[in-house]
């Protein structure tokens, strides 16, 4: 997965085996599968809201990034490439070099 | 093993003395044809029972000498739900219940643990239908209104239940039993005891506020966002059943409970002046 940073593009999607609900501006995720419960913050939050498998992960983040908080755009995909690495391994979110359909999951 | 077996016909003929526990509002009968295991059920859960009612969860208990080589009681508990009924073993006792006929069967030793557990597993899955759910936490009726204090072991449930006031009646200093009733959830007490040693008063009351406990060198009150909010009831939560639909549903009923409920962080050194604090 170390590679993904310099892959072209990355595509993430949600688990099938999560419920997840936006409470004030942090997205409360629970795995069904072994009941861990996760908590994003507000900038994590925005990224997961928009995973739908189809835009790539480059274009969700200069869209709820960097373009409101004015941030530098490679840093802030390093840092989002690092998120969803993360998150995938904890088994809560599908991540693939291509998109990703709604069969998956 | 094999009795587990039997028709369901065959339970209402099994014990020849039974009782009924009530909790939450909801009896669940219970019969063996060992008369002194059912006088010490209504023993430890004076307070909670009832003449046994038609129709209702019934529980057959057989008792025997031993159901396995150690004692088991501090093995982990095995839920799952297969061929129609929820199989809930542990080291000391083996039990299966049918949701859809409301009757079980339990095998176990003559010791009142094992069917305490069993009843508290019924109760949580039949809470988790309905919104409602169990939780590590003391709860306490104040002017009408119920307060939880929520915590692990050792975070301090039974020493607040120890401070409350004279005027407050101890719904539970151990498992906390949570209903929803319309848009409010109320909390109802139980013979479930902690240190305390004794169970809770009958009664239901509204819930006015969920407290999670801290124990520091002040007393103070904090707010908790909602997601950390629900993040922390949900470890508190009891749940036991491996079923992926079901922890979807407690997840959801946690979500439900935070954004209605006040849920608080209250740090509190052991003194009554805490009890200021709680409203």
């Amino acid at each position: 997965m170390s590679d993904m940073k310099n892959t072209a593009e990355v595509y993430i999607k949600p688990s099938r085996d999560i419920a997840a609900r936006m409470m004030a501006d942090e997205m409360v995720i629970m795995s069904v599968r072994n009941s861990r419960v996760f908590s994003l913050n507000p900038t994590a939050s925005r990224i997961w809201s928009a995973a739908d498998g189809a835009t790539p992960l480059r274009e969700i983040v200069a869209r709820t990034l960097v373009s409101e908080f004015d941030v530098d755009a490679d840093t802030a995909y390093r840092d989002a490439v690092e998120l969803v690495e993360e998150l995938a391994q904890e088994g809560i979110l599908l991540l693939a070099d291509h998109p990703i359909g709604p069969e998956a999951g | 093993m094999n009795s587990f077996a039997d028709s369901d016909s065959h339970l209402a003929e099994a014990g020849a003395y039974s009782t009924s526990v009530v909790i939450g509002g909801l009896p669940i009968g219970i019969q063996s044809s060992n008369r002194g295991f059912i006088a010490m059920l209504e023993n430890r859960y004076a307070g909670f029972l009832d003449e046994p009612v038609g129709g209702g969860i019934l529980l057959d208990v057989e008792v025997v000498a031993s159901v396995s080589d150690s004692d088991g009681a501090e093995e982990d508990i095995q839920v799952r739900y297969a061929d129609g009924r929820w199989h809930i073993n542990r080291g000391d006792f083996r039990a299966q219940w049918d949701p859809a006929s409301r009757r079980g069967r339990v095998r176990q030793a003559a010791y009142p643990y094992a069917i305490d557990t069993v009843m508290r597993i019924v109760h949580s899955l039949v809470l988790a239908e309905r919104g409602g759910f169990l939780v590590h936490s003391a709860s306490v009726v104040r002017n009408g209104r119920a307060f939880l204090f929520s915590g692990i072991s050792g975070a301090g449930k039974t020493t607040i239940s120890r401070l409350a006031p004279a005027d407050a009646t101890l719904l539970t200093d151990e498992i906390s039993y949570v209903r929803r009733a319309g848009d409010i959830y109320e909390a109802c007490g139980t013979p479930f005891a902690g240190d305390l040693g004794k169970p809770g008063e009958n009664i239901a009351a509204p819930l006015a506020a969920f407290y999670l406990l801290v124990q520091g060198p002040h007393n103070h009150v904090a707010s908790i966002a909602p997601a950390q909010a629900a993040r922390r009831l949900l470890r508190n939560i009891l749940f036991f059943a491996d079923d992926a639909g079901l922890v979807e549903q407690m997840f959801r009923t946690a979500c439900e409970f935070v954004s209605r409920v006040p849920v608080y962080e209250l740090t509190f050194r052991p003194d009554t002046e805490v009890w200021n604090l709680i409203a």
